[in-house]
């Protein structure tokens, strides 16, 4: 983890200035993914330490479990019912897309719309966000996105394998979706050297990479996942895909009658914008320098502290401006989002300064950035580990 | 104002739209426009409050076009969000049956977080949700002379009831017997009066309890001595209910009652008896519903097991849940709880996949 060297953790000031609040103040020691050590070894934090961190972050969340209220739940609706108007808008607009003007609005608004959908609605709603309210309508149980990957086997690979097992190498497999080597602990072999090219076209097809992610294919090989198990999966992908490839590449574009392509461009091109949108997002969530991976032996007996540390440590935030936030599902949040992905993602804004304090407190890594930068490092990793000596 | 019946025949037409709306429904969008606008959820919007005592007030609501109508005498489920959570509670339907609107009258119960809401702040606008009309304490066909014993909020029905004789302009000869703690607190009392004024048919006789103490059911053969002549509906407080039981013990058939029943909260404590399906199963405290369920043999649906993934989550039933990492006690019949950081707080129902 070399490169995360050359960005100081902190900066001197505020470490001379801690240093009288916090006497016991521990150095943080990041270490490379490939030693075989437990969280508390990848700080050098006491294991007293690392549990009462986690007595503090299960305050802040219990802070805002006991908060939550109208507000929150008129924040959802507005967002829901505006992404479904900015929908309506663009899709309107598009039917006049032979005037470039409105071919540009309309696909503008529909890309939007669709990222809004499935980042901050989506994304959100699956996660059990908003199950509070007890509206059948806004309920993990019941959402089925716009994305041609099915929630039920979503919600299983993400929020089950994905939050759980978060950057811990052979577990996660968000970590290169079974297609990229993003980690020294992947074993190189020739087919790595495609890494910028397989990276690129999983930017432009992301819906259908997440999709076929959910297939873990790579457990049929091992022999962990019975064949009949992926044909059911298939079969229900390919129901859902072609509910979605209907709707923007068949039913809207006949509906323009003459305006037939414009209509049909703008569809793929918005469907092309949230992916690469998308894509990235969620790319600068785990993968930018700074960013820790781990292994299976350290999951061992994890505590809930220590699990606390590694979402922390294996995430990254993303800064900008309100907007932004909204366009990323507050995933730009990441770091809140890993520890607490069941808080309403309206409140990731209000926690994040004071998960930013206690990281600062405890010495911890808080790694955040812009998305232009952040990106960059993602690219970076991903060429450097295309080739067998590669380091992240 | 611009009504949702072109579509109404076409719901063919509607069932075609899904293909421009996938994977949401076409009332998901028109929805912007008229929530009640909905062929999967019966909503209806409220339009009128009367205060009708000190702490009970009629709400008149508007239904969806899918709302089926009620029998003078049913209840109907409605579902509020207060404070962004929805809950659903039972009200009698205290309008006549044949109206455009519905109208449910609503007493306050002290701790009552959806009662309070609706005699305290309840915008006229406010979208809520609606089941279908239920309940058989209803009007008979071919009304013979009846008694109605009825004690606080438990006129509501019976009011119902009158209203709907009322518009028809066939009010039989009816006797109703209600208690309430105060002239203040006697909700109807100005219109139960009117009416007996203008129907000869209908008898009214107002108890007041602060004053004269609860009504004995035994003197009912001094206040309406024909009581056995008559079809009693018998509706208020669980004790009332229960000395009907037992005053129309030999004529049961004679008798029908309107029971309220609260949901099942929890006893409180750590620990309890949870049935899973048609299996029950002891759950000590401490031990999660899913290790539980588990331990005792039951196919449960599991995931992070740490309350993360949403991936363990079963429809509760009946009772109440403890949350294990908080000790919140939480839980009304419908949520789903996530089983692996829930543990037992007293008996307890859950659906089994």
């Amino acid at each position: 983890m070399t490169a995360t060297l050359d960005r100081p953790v902190i900066d001197t000031a505020t470490v001379t200035d801690d240093v009288d609040r916090h006497p016991v103040r521990p150095s943080l020691q990041l270490v490379p993914s490939s030693r075989r050590e437990d969280v508390e070894a990848t700080t050098s934090l006491t294991p007293e330490q690392i549990e009462e961190l986690g007595r503090r972050l299960d305050a802040i969340r219990d802070r805002v479990l006991a908060e939550r209220g109208e507000s929150d739940a008129a924040y959802i609706r507005k967002v829901i019912s505006s992404q479904r108007a900015l929908e309506i808008g663009g899709r309107a607009l598009l039917f006049a897309g032979v005037l470039p003007p409105a071919w540009i609005a309309g696909t503008a608004m529909l890309s939007i719309a669709k990222i809004m959908e499935n980042m901050e609605i989506g994304h959100n709603v699956m996660h059990g966000q908003w199950d509070w309210m007890r509206d059948p309508k806004i309920h993990s149980s019941t959402w089925e996105w716009d994305n041609v990957s099915l929630s039920a086997e979503w919600r299983n690979s993400h929020n089950y394998m994905h939050h759980t097992y978060t950057n811990v190498v052979g577990k996660d497999r968000d970590v290169g979706y079974g297609i990229l080597r993003l980690s020294e602990e992947q074993k190189w072999n020739p087919y790595y050297l495609g890494n910028p090219v397989y990276n690129f076209l999983l930017s432009l097809f992301f819906q259908w990479g997440v999709a076929l992610h959910d297939l873990e294919v790579e457990k049929v090989v091992q022999g962990q996942k019975p064949l009949s198990r992926v044909w059911e999966q298939v079969k229900s992908i390919g129901r859902k895909a072609a509910k979605q490839f209907t709707k923007d590449y068949v039913v809207f574009p006949a509906l323009a009658g003459p305006f037939f392509l414009p209509v049909l461009a703008g569809n793929l091109t918005a469907n092309l914008v949230r992916n690469v949108w998308s894509h990235a997002v969620i790319f600068c969530g785990h993968f930018p320098t700074g960013a820790v991976q781990f292994t299976e032996e350290q999951l061992e007996g994890e505590t809930r502290g220590q699990w606390y540390v590694r979402q922390m440590l294996g995430s990254a935030n993303l800064e900008g401006g309100t907007f932004f936030h909204l366009m990323t599902g507050q995933l730009s949040f990441q770091i809140e989002h890993h520890l607490f992905p069941d808080l309403p993602s309206n409140r990731y804004a209000e926690v994040a300064p004071e998960v930013r304090e206690l990281c600062r407190e405890y010495g911890l890594e808080y790694t955040t950035g812009s998305l232009g930068k952040q990106y960059l490092q993602v690219l970076r990793t991903i060429n450097r580990l295309a080739l067998p000596g590669g380091k992240r | 104002m611009f009504r949702v019946a072109p579509l109404r025949p076409g719901r063919r037409l509607l069932a075609a739209a899904t293909a421009m709306t996938t994977p949401l429904l076409p009332e998901d969008f028109l929805g912007l426009i008229d929530p009640l606008w909905s062929t999967t959820q019966l909503r209806g919007r409220v339009v009128a409050r009367r205060r009708e005592t000190d702490r009970a007030v009629s709400v008149t609501i508007e239904p969806g076009r899918d709302w089926d109508g009620h029998r003078a005498g049913q209840y109907v489920r409605v579902g509020i969000d207060v404070d962004g959570v929805r809950h659903w509670r039972s009200y009698s339907l205290s309008g006549p049956q044949d109206a455009d609107h519905l109208t449910i009258t609503v007493q306050a119960v002290p701790d009552g977080i959806v009662s309070q809401k609706l005699v305290r702040d309840l915008p006229i606008g406010t979208i809520v949700q609606l089941e279908q009309a239920q309940g058989d304490f209803v009007l008979p066909d071919a009304p013979s002379p009846l008694l109605m014993v009825t004690a606080g909020s438990g006129i509501t029905p019976v009011m119902g009831m009158l209203r709907t004789l009322d518009a028809a302009g066939a009010v039989p000869d009816v006797v109703v017997v209600h208690s309430a703690p105060s002239a203040e607190d006697s909700i109807f009392a100005a219109e139960l009066a009117a009416m007996a004024e203008r129907r000869s048919g209908l008898r009214v006789i107002t108890r007041h309890t602060g004053e004269q103490g609860r009504l004995d059911l035994a003197e009912l053969d001094e206040l309406v001595p024909d009581w056995r002549d008559r079809d009693a509906y018998v509706c208020g407080p669980s004790e009332l209910l229960d000395a009907a039981g037992t005053h129309w013990a030999a004529t049961p058939d004679r008798l029908r009652v309107e029971r309220f029943t609260a949901p099942a909260r929890s006893t409180g404590g750590s620990g309890g008896r949870v049935e899973y399906g048609d299996r029950a199963v002891d759950v000590e405290p401490g031990t999660s519903l899913l290790e539980a369920g588990e331990a005792a043999g039951v196919l449960m649906p599991s995931g992070c097991r740490m309350g993360i993934c949403f991936g363990c989550v079963l429809p509760l039933r009946d009772g109440q849940v403890r949350d294990l990492r908080t000790g919140d006690v939480h839980g009304e019949p419908g949520d789903l709880v996530q089983t692996c950081i829930s543990g037992a707080s007293g008996t307890a129902r859950l659906d089994t996949p």
